[in-house]
């Protein structure tokens, strides 16, 4: 399941772009490697990040991993539903568990990113 | 190093179930088939099968056996009856674990140890270079035997069906001798989980078919297959310790309060001085449960703080499927390790309060 309106980064990352909006999420083979996950640490709002930047953390009940930046910008808002329901991003990795939205002044930097056949191959 | 990953003989098994495969102490092994939280709770309310054949068997035997393992481990062997099993520790000089491990007493003479996977080639090593003045035969057998757990509150229901020897005569620690599916093994009253049920230990080639034996005949009770995911999840709750996290040979017997295992009133054996020495002279550190009350997970490895101060270690440490909640374990200094003491876990470079609670965490309802 790679929907095709989107780009990816190799540390499986999806993000989506819209206006000056990007929606970023991790994609169904990260959370299917993390398995069942149980807390979502967002970013907080107005933080500026670039590209690369921790922007949070995933943790799973196996394990621990940083969710990364695809994209520069400043943090709009975090998903928080994701706080009550962690498990969205099991479920919905791509739809109703995405994680953040952040403000981008351009999209040159989403566009520079895999887009889904080249992430489809990636993950083999 | 380059060494070879090993495979369990129900790895074909695994991977058709749509199990997702990790490197275990060198042994390619399922962690979960569709969802740790499921299988964790599986095992808790109904039944969970776990191949847990990568454990190691070694057999000892000879009419210095029970000497020889009296020598080599912590707990009283003389107490041991035919049937009886003991969980142990192998000892270092230092009183610190080579390995934790289960003493099945088959007969007089006649002892079968079972221990961690990734320790058998130390362990052997190590029980072989203390044989030598006893009259003892040592010998590896891992090879031999798959190991099967059947877990949770039906494991009797479910395999009731399957053998002609009466299950609810074996006792919690006790084994019989028996068939399982046509399959002769030694059904053990043992685990891993906290729950109630029973570790199989057959012929090696026949995993497979004792495997679909007991999953058929499971399935209407709700018995899953389960990976070493939610065993690690089930262990922690029933604070059992897991070699290379919470125990290892920079740890001893007491500080991991593992008392009950020691009885250094048996006589000499390895590292009796020296956990005499500290017990006379009063423990610095102790293992002992905790809570965390935030999201964050306190995982291994994490430091301990209290006032500032670095005081310890995190030595396991999950999001909890059956309690819900965040729970580890850690060593703290003594005066640190009562009940209801707040301490700190640095996670990522913040503190997160925690506190010191009563263990096990999790005990099954009798």
């Amino acid at each position: 399941m790679v929907p095709s309106d989107r780009r990816y980064t190799k540390d499986h990352e999806w993000v989506q772009v819209e206006g000056d909006v990007a929606t970023i999420g991790i994609t169904d083979f990260a959370q299917g490697e993390l398995g069942d996950i149980v807390y979502v640490e967002p970013p907080e709002s107005g933080k500026t990040v670039a590209a690369g930047d921790v922007l949070g953390t995933i943790e799973s009940v196996k394990a621990v991993s940083e969710l990364y930046a695809p994209v520069g910008g400043t943090v709009l808002e975090a998903n928080v539903a994701l706080a009550q329901a962690p498990e969205t991003v099991n479920r919905d990795p791509h739809g109703a568990g995405w994680i953040c939205k952040l403000r981008i002044a351009s999209r040159a930097e989403a566009d520079a990113l895999l887009d889904a056949d080249a992430y489809k191959a990636l993950i083999g | 190093m380059s060494e070879t990953i090993r495979t369990t003989s129900l790895n074909r098994v695994h991977r058709e179930a749509g199990a997702r495969m990790v490197p275990f102490a060198g042994w390619d092994m399922p962690v979960q088939y569709t969802s740790v939280l499921d299988e964790h709770m599986a095992v808790r309310t109904k039944a969970g099968l776990f191949d847990v054949s990568h454990m190691g068997e070694v057999a000892v035997r000879g009419r210095g056996a029970l000497s020889f393992l009296q020598h080599i481990t912590s707990n009283d062997v003389s107490r041991l009856t035919p049937g009886r099993i003991q969980y142990s520790a192998l000892t270092t000089p230092r009183g610190t674990f080579v390995d934790d491990l289960l003493v099945y007493k088959l007969a007089e003479d006649d002892f079968l140890l079972v221990i961690n996977a990734g320790n058998t080639p130390k362990d052997v090593a190590w029980i072989a270079d203390h044989a030598r003045g006893f009259d003892v035969d040592v010998a590896d057998v891992s090879g031999r035997f798959c190991q099967l757990a059947l877990q949770g509150p039906m494991a009797e229901r479910i395999l009731a069906p399957l053998t002609e020897t009466a299950l609810s005569a074996i006792k919690y620690y006790g084994f019989e001798r028996g068939q399982v599916a046509g399959v002769t093994c030694l059904i053990s009253r043992t685990g891993y989980t906290g729950e109630d049920g029973f570790e199989l230990y057959g012929p090696w080639e026949d995993a497979e078919r004792l495997w679909h034996a007991l999953l058929s005949a499971g399935a209407p009770q709700g018995l899953v297959p389960a990976g070493l995911a939610a065993r690690d999840t089930l262990r922690l709750e029933a604070k059992m310790a897991l070699y290379g996290n919470d125990i290892d040979d920079t740890t001893t017997v007491l500080e991991a309060d593992l008392g009950w295992i020691l009885k250094l009133e048996k006589g000499d054996f390895i590292g009796r001085d020296a956990l005499l020495r500290q017990k006379a002279d009063g423990l610095t550190r102790r293992l002992v449960g905790f809570e965390t009350e935030g999201r964050a997970v306190a995982r291994h490895g994490y430091e301990a703080q209290h006032g500032g101060q670095a005081v310890g270690t995190v030595t396991s440490g999950s999001f909890a499927p059956f309690l819900k909640k965040n729970i580890g374990l850690a060593y703290l200094p003594l005066p640190l390790g009562e009940p209801g003491t707040r301490f700190d876990v640095s996670i990522r470079g913040r503190l997160e309060p925690a506190v010191v609670v009563p263990t096990p965490f999790y005990k099954r309802p009798r």
